[in-house]
């Protein structure tokens, strides 16, 4: 391939598909070879909802990074695949390494064009760039965690709502943060019953 | 220090695919979010049940009884013999895997054990091991496998990972019922004393009061006018909310969130705006207060022991038949297994309805009506007034629950309910509704906060497709029929699809519904500011 006046993001534009199959097929391996077919082959977007959104969102991400820094901060597919990753098996650093994964393909699909053209300072400047969407990554990987905590703090109220509303109503000095805590077992001894 | 510093290229080279292990090897890897706690000894034992121990499933020893092995083996022999269908499941699985990616559990973790028909195999090997010539003799090669405590740890793992919501037994060619296979695996972890508190303790709770949260007869009574004051002060109209009256025409059974929790109380005070708007003559029961039966998901013999109070209190009280509310697996074991564990109802009267004359033949046995379908006929036949405008804040789509819709093929009737009674309902997509309704992933008792994780990767499916009207729809509430719905899936979307909200159907009924000497409605059910002024109300 005559590369000669190209620079990587040009490259990058014209290697687009093959780059994005192969971080892809690079995401999907991370699951168990059973299901690594399921995820790779079934294209209905119900069906597969993993496999379809890690499919559509690196073709965003790709394209948010190709844009640049302020793209990336406003994008959301790296929440919405960041999302599936921090509930199911995987730990941190495993959930948010698919990002890294890019690098890899890029410099084995492009090595030779790379070092035929030189873009070595453009390559370091966009594996920086790399770098700053894992670090993204990261933060959003947080975000979830958190969010689940605090889903599972939520629960509590929520469970018995009407029934904690009810206690601090006959509560003569209700403390709420107490009452919040409580749950039903309270109630259920405020009304004489056997608690749990 | 290290012997050789790897270079940077070298750090970079993770390989992160996870190693080839054989389905047969017994692994589990207990991460926390992912499991449900075991019982709690007071729980077992106020059931009579075995083994009760202080145990975790994350601990090596699970202090099972010494002869363990010999129990479940006999457990086995015991149901081949006694359920023709349970043999049939284990021998004519042609593992062709037209179930394997079904599973809501598969499909949100990925993982492969989570694929039905190999889920069902971890207990097949042991089968066929034990109890097949060719497994006997041929071992691995003849797909049998040794009956081992980590296959035991396994079963647990995943078979606390079915919802039993039969999905995967809509697509299987043979009819296989998988969510069966579940209930026996956990019938027979039962034997041994390895079972989930989020069971056990809604189970005792129930046996004991006759609700899953273990609610007492005055409490429930208090509860009752709690919500009798809540629907006052929304319509002005002070609704008469029997309890315990004998020779009422109906006894209604609902589920005991419906008096307790959030946002299910809302459908509560629909179905008394609704009641009193017809005149039924009905009643309530303090004892027969759960029509959940979480003996589902741990025996037949303990579903027996929790259902039997409905049948005895529709009895007690000499009503003629019984109409349920928006419940589950209630229905499953109502529709499907009731009549036979607990019947026969011969002292009850083939359900009429008395405001329309409609017959409900298709309640001949069990006696026992579907609220959906009481309502539907009520809208059918002209009875009530609605004013959907009522509701018109809120774009709605409905999430068929999995028990009333495969367990009962309950599917038009809510959807005939929900376009009367709102004017902006938008269906989900096809794959995902209907028979072909995705779980909420937390059903069976799977629905603890220690599950969380687990239970966000099995409801994915679901929300995915919740995700989708919304976007394309607008829409900003998801209806739905069952107890455990309510319950599990607001967590869920908080999560997956933020700025959704859970709501019963008969909660749009009652904002929708035009009560005779009501008061100017201000707000909804939910204390809402209702979107419009109420005038010129559509007469259906």
């Amino acid at each position: 391939m005559n590369c000669e006046g190209l620079k990587l993001k040009d490259l990058l534009v014209q290697r687009r598909s093959v780059i994005l199959s192969k971080w892809f097929n690079r995401i999907i391996e991370m699951y168990p070879s059973d299901t690594v077919n399921f995820l790779k082959k079934e294209k209905d977007r119900f069906a597969n909802p993993v496999g379809f959104t890690i499919s559509q969102e690196i073709e965003a991400l790709f394209q948010d990074l190709l844009k640049g820094t302020d793209a990336i901060a406003k994008s959301t597919s790296l929440g919405n695949i960041i999302r599936i990753m921090a509930v199911q098996d995987f730990s941190a650093s495993k959930g948010i390494s698919f990002v890294f994964s890019l690098k890899q393909v890029i410099k084995e699909e492009l090595n030779h064009e790379i070092n035929s053209v030189q873009a070595f300072e453009e390559l370091w400047e966009f594996e920086s760039e790399i770098d700053c969407l894992c670090l993204a990554a990261f933060d959003e990987y947080m975000k979830c965690r958190e969010r689940i905590y605090e889903i599972k703090a939520n629960q509590v109220t929520h469970r018995t709502y009407k029934l904690l509303e009810r206690a601090n109503s006959i509560c003569e000095n209700p403390d709420e943060s107490e009452m919040a805590g409580a749950g039903c077992e309270n109630l259920l001894n405020l009304n004489g019953g056997n608690g749990r | 220090m290290l012997e050789k510093m790897m270079k940077p290229e070298e750090l970079a080279k993770i390989d992160h695919t996870p190693p080839i292990r054989g389905w047969m090897d017994p692994y589990v890897k207990f991460k926390k979010g992912a499991w449900c706690y075991s019982a709690a000894p007071k729980n077992l034992k106020y059931l009579d049940l075995p083994n009760p121990r202080e145990w975790s499933p994350d601990q090596e020893n699970w202090k099972l009884p010494e002869n363990w092995k010999e129990i479940i083996l006999d457990g086995i022999r015991e149901r081949i013999e006694k359920y023709r269908s349970f043999r049939l499941f284990m021998d004519i699985c042609v593992r062709c895997g037209a179930c394997a990616d079904k599973c809501h559990y598969f499909i949100g973790s990925g993982d492969p054990k989570n694929m039905p028909v190999l889920r069902a195999e971890l207990l097949r090997s042991v089968y066929r091991k034990e109890f097949t010539p060719a497994g006997k003799y041929l071992g691995k090669w003849g797909g049998g496998r040794d009956l081992t405590i980590d296959v035991i740890k396994e079963w647990f793992y995943y078979f606390f990972q079915c919802t039993e919501c039969r999905r995967c037994s809509v697509f299987c060619p043979y009819g296989i019922d998988t969510a069966e296979v579940t209930m026996h695996v956990r019938e027979l972890l039962n034997l041994i004393g390895v079972n989930i508190n989020w069971v056990c303790e809604p189970a005792a709770n129930c046996f004991r009061t006759g609700n899953h949260l273990g609610v007492p007869p005055h409490a429930f009574k208090d509860n009752v006018e709690f919500a009798v004051d809540d629907l006052k002060e929304i319509t002005g109209i002070e609704v008469n909310a029997p309890i315990h009256k004998k020779g009422a025409e109906v006894l209604v059974i609902v589920p005991s969130a419906d008096y307790f929790a959030n946002p299910h109380y809302y459908t509560f005070l629909g179905y008394l705006a609704l009641f009193h708007e017809i005149g039924l003559d009905y009643t309530f029961s303090a004892y027969a207060s759960e029509g959940g039966n979480f003996g589902l998901f741990h025996s037949k013999d303990m579903l027996k022991r929790l259902n039997a109070k409905i049948y005895a209190e529709a009895k007690r009280l000499g009503v003629k038949w019984i109409l349920g509310c928006e419940c589950g697996h209630m229905w499953r074991v109502m529709h499907q297994y009731m009549d036979t564990i607990n019947g026969p109802a011969d002292f009850l009267e083939e359900p009429v309805s008395p405001i329309t004359g409609t017959r409900f033949e298709n309640a001949a046995t069990t006696k026992m009506v579907h609220i959906c379908e009481f309502t539907a006929d009520l809208i059918y036949n002209k009875k009530i007034k609605l004013d959907p405008r009522r509701n018109d804040h809120l774009r709605v789509t409905f999430h068929d629950s999995c028990n009333p819709a495969r367990a009962m093929g309950l599917i038009e009737e809510p959807r005939y309910v929900l376009k009367h009674v709102c004017n902006h309902f938008y269906e989900m997509p096809e794959n995902t509704i209907r028979e072909q309704t995705f779980c909420c992933g937390s059903g069976s008792g799977l629905g603890s906060d220690e599950n969380m994780e687990m239970r966000l990767r099995g409801g994915l499916p679901r929300a995915n497709a919740v995700n989708y009207v919304k976007e394309k729809h607008g829409v900003n509430l998801l209806a739905c029929i069952c107890a455990i719905d309510k319950a599990t899936l607001p967590p869920l979307l908080e999560y997956w699809v933020p700025g959704v909200e859970v709501g019963g159907i008969h909660e749009l009924v009652g904002n929708a519904l035009v009560m005779k000497g009501e008061q100017e409605r201000t707000t909804d059910l939910r204390g809402e500011p209702l979107p419009v002024k109420e005038e010129d109300s559509k007469d259906v």
